[in-house]
């Protein structure tokens, strides 16, 4: 089989000192889909931003085809049928999905654009590879998976033949994600390569022909995915045994501590989000939110953590009404909140990574004094971050959006355990997070349910919630449909019944997860 | 009673288009560089130095051509070491503004002392104007003839700027890129745009409209130059801008907004108000504006929430 795409020995060393690919060598077969794999921060996507033009690399050689590259701008890896979709969305959302596509490539008639031209290619490419989006929406009004197929789409338009996916699952519904692979599958047939990027190595063993991993900028071989199991990949990936299965001690849960009652969420254009939901959570337990994404979860804690409203009901702490209040008030009364998009509401990305775990922090006396800051204190303490949730970074001084994806959200993670919650709203805390870490993530998860806290655990992954959650309500269109108090005895297929709203529970059993007396 | 004859006069509506001019063209390219993503804080040195730089152009080159070129020309240039030291050197776009303004106060009594011996004005020069226009069948109409027909050549440039700018940037490449690249740059240059480039561009083609609205202060509204004549308008015609929320029609209706005022305020000074008083109305009328605008946008997302809790 012909290669398509070569990298050799490539060297990256960033301006800032850091040294993200060390000696990386891929080589990708045409028609096949590769998986590039490798722990947070091992340089992956450093690698493909190499050859996209984005970043230049400090020395090595590029082949594509065959014939020795030189890739200096994104302009030209289009030329040479490069496309790359991005960790994070490239995405214009107030313009209309016609408009992010021609975006630079514009058909004309004159000097204006082709409009009614633009539509109508837009319109075909998406028919012709499954992949249809209305072309006149607006990006804003596209859910999570609609937005990433506009990305590929994208790609594909401007001629791509070689197709980067950087972690496209990560933000995805596993029915979303069912429906990508057969995308994908079906442009593999029609002869397209594609590279697939992603800390999910289910995804890997069901999606790809080849496997490259990669650790802390080296490569570590290259394999027929057929021939190595999962355990393979991550001691590979980590360089020790990694424990997928989730171990935890059983729950006792105590007294209420957070409850929602009858809680309705609509919004000005008539709307209903969240239609009558009640639940508690109680101390000592991790209780899991299941549902489709889209069925009101993210309203629902948006309004848990003071970031959207509630239009009845309430919301109570510890008998203490905290409907409506602000996410400073519900904040100061030890509501943590890893938020699910860590990069508009988790963190501040041009701030040093100190400064991102100490910014709920500032009341606290050993930060300030008379009013000024105590730089001695603060960066000592990023420090102990730092080491204590094994965030891989230069220093704790560095700007946290230079970080790779996975360790961006660790110093969420990392600012939220440490503000000594009572309640922890944990919003997909392991997306984008490698094998290792996501374990060590859940250990903190359980370590503090261990400690008497209540943790209220949010995710679009089945084994997270099903491993993770001690009892699970599951949302189905915007109210409870199922409350499942042994999350042990559940298994996959039965919570997907639920989920996908085939199946209901009463609404005597559905009235239990308030545990009223 | 006399006010209101005044302000509903043909005169007075004349006078305000007159005054709306400099802020439209400003507004216009203010509007050119907010939608690529960029501050222009220089509009008002912009325009001075492209009044005084027309006026001496056309007094030293004999026509109005070399003052058209020297007055666009000079903006350009300034607009150039804008673009120049914000895209490639970095620097911060508020400070180079800032600068543009501080350094066009100085550097135009500078040249105008050099050049006419005088630190006031540019009466002693004989410089060209844009000449005023009847438009033929228009000049005709009764009172429509009269408020609009006679206006100055650039005045209708203006006005056909604005359906320029609504072309460019809605239904050219260039125009759609400018606006990606204002909203979301790692989008562009991930599509092998060049950011820098884009916004190069629309710091230029803001320059121009800005040094238009410049020269039309000297070489049309009055026929020489006066020292600091741009008086706060390159402000204004932001504050239009953002008003007009960034697009070319916004910009064309709050200009005219805050040229209304700016003409009461020639009105009103009949009453023998404070001058100081009267100047202060178009701004106070902007932010009662805004306020009972975004007012009233509360109130009505809250009866829609109440209809919606009652239903
Ligand atoms: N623009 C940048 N400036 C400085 N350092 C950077 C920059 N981008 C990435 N790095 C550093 O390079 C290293 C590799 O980052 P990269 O994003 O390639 O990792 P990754 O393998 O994609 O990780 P993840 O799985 O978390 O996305 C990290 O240590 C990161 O901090
Ligand atoms: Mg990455």
């Amino acid at each position: 089989m012909a290669e398509a795409l070569q990298m050799k020995n490539i060297v990256k060393v960033y301006s800032n000192g850091v040294m993200a690919n060390k000696d990386v060598t891929l080589c990708v077969n045409e028609g096949e889909i590769h998986a590039l794999s490798g722990e947070n921060g091992a340089g992956k996507s450093t690698l493909m931003k190499i050859l996209f033009g984005e970043e230049q690399a400090t020395s090595g050689e590029i082949y594509v085809n065959g014939k020795k590259v030189n890739i200096t701008s994104p302009q030209m890896a289009i030329g040479l049928g490069i496309g790359m979709v991005h960790q994070h969305f490239m995405l214009v959302p107030s313009l209309s999905v016609t408009e992010n596509m021609i975006m630079g490539v514009e058909p004309k008639k004159g000097i204006f654009i082709d409009r009614k031209y633009a539509r109508q290619q837009v319109e075909e490419i998406g028919k012709k590879y499954n992949l249809y989006i209305d072309p006149d929406k607006k990006i804003s009004e596209l859910t999570v998976g609609q937005k990433q197929k506009v990305e590929i789409l994208k790609a594909l338009f401007r001629g791509a033949k070689i197709l980067i996916l950087d972690e496209p699952t990560a933000v995805l519904t596993p029915q979303e994600t069912a429906e990508l692979f057969e995308e994908l599958k079906h442009l593999k047939e029609s002869g397209y390569t594609i590279i697939f990027i992603s800390h999910k190595l289910n995804e890997i063993k069901e999606l790809c022909d080849r496997i490259t991993i990669i650790r802390r900028g080296v490569t570590m071989g290259v394999h027929n995915v057929a021939d190595v199991s999962e355990e393979d990949i991550s001691r590979l990936m980590v360089g020790r045994d990694v424990v997928q299965k989730i171990v935890k001690d059983p729950a006792h849960p105590g007294e209420s501590l957070l409850r929602v009652k009858d809680v309705k969420i609509v919004d000005e254009t008539g709307t209903v989000y969240v239609d009558g939901v009640s639940f508690s959570l109680r101390e000592g337990e991790i209780l899991g939110i299941a549902g489709v994404e889209g069925n009101g979860q993210s309203q629902l804690i948006d309004a848990i953590t003071g970031m959207g409203h509630i239009s009845a009901g309430s919301i109570s702490l510890r008998d203490k009404d905290i409907s409506g209040a602000s996410v400073r008030k519900i904040r100061s009364m030890h509501i943590a909140h890893i938020p699910e998009d860590r990069m508009t509401t988790g963190v501040a990305a041009s701030l040093s990574i100190t400064e991102n775990v100490i910014a709920d922090k500032l009341s606290w006396k050993r930060f300030v004094r008379g009013g000024v800051l105590r730089r001695k204190e603060m960066r000592a303490y990023g420090q102990e971050m730092v080491d204590a949730y094994q965030i891989l970074c230069k220093s704790q001084d560095v700007e946290i959006g230079s970080l790779s994806g996975g360790n961006i959200q660790k110093g969420v993670v990392a600012r939220e355990l440490s503000s000594e919650p009572l309640v922890i709203v944990a919003n997909q805390p392991t997306r984008g997070v490698d094998v290792g870490a996501s374990e060590f993530i859940r250990h903190q998860l359980i370590r503090a349910r261990d400690q008497r806290k209540g943790v209220l655990l949010i995710t679009s992954d089945l084994n997270e919630v099903l491993g993770l959650a001690d009892s699970l309500i599951v949302m189905y269109e915007g109210k409870i449909v199922a409350y499942i108090q042994d999350v042990a005895s559940m298994t996959e297929s039965e919570l997907g019944t639920y989920m996908l709203g085939i199946q209901k529970q009463s609404a005597a059993q559905i009235k239990e997860a308030l545990h009223e007396d | 009673m006399s006010v209101l004859q005044n302000i509903l006069s043909t005169e007075f509506i004349y006078m305000w288009i007159r005054v709306a001019t400099p802020i439209l063209l400003a507004a216009l390219g203010a509007m050119v560089c907010s939608k690529a993503g960029v501050v222009n804080l220089g509009l008002e040195g912009i325009m001075l130095i492209s009044s005084l730089f027309g006026v001496l152009c056309s007094a030293v080159g004999g026509n109005l051509f070399w003052g058209f070129v020297g007055g666009v020309g000079s903006a350009l240039v300034v607009s150039v070491i804008f673009a120049y030291f914000h895209l490639v050197l970095n620097a911060n776009a508020t400070l180079c503004g800032t600068a543009i303004n501080t350094a066009a106060t100085g550097l135009t009594i500078f040249v105008l002392q050099l050049a006419t011996g005088e630190k006031g004005n540019s009466s002693s020069l004989h410089s060209f104007s844009f000449p005023n226009v009847e438009i033929p069948l228009i000049r005709d109409i009764p009172i429509l003839g009269d408020i609009l027909s006679g206006h100055n050549t650039l005045t209708y440039l203006a006005l056909l700027m604005v359906l320029v700018c609504y072309l460019l940037m809605y239904k050219t490449p260039l125009g759609l890129r400018m606006r990606v690249v204002g909203e979301n740059p790692h989008a562009a240059s991930s599509v092998g745009q060049n950011v820098v480039k884009i916004r190069f561009i629309a710091i230029v083609l803001c320059g121009v409209l800005t040094g238009l609205g410049g020269m039309y202060l000297s070489m049309g509204y009055m026929d020489m130059f006066v020292r600091d004549m741009v008086a706060g308008r390159g402000f204004i015609a932001l504050a239009a801008c953002s008003m007009g929320q960034a697009t070319p029609i916004g910009a064309l209706v709050s200009s005219l907004v805050f040229a209304f005022f700016d003409g009461l305020s020639n009105v009103l000074q009949v009453l023998q108000l404070p001058s100081q008083f009267v100047q202060m109305l178009p701004y106070v009328a902007t932010i009662v504006g805004l306020t009972i605008f975004s007012i009233q946008k509360s109130i009505r997302a809250k009866q829609k929430m109440n209809k919606i809790k009652a239903g």
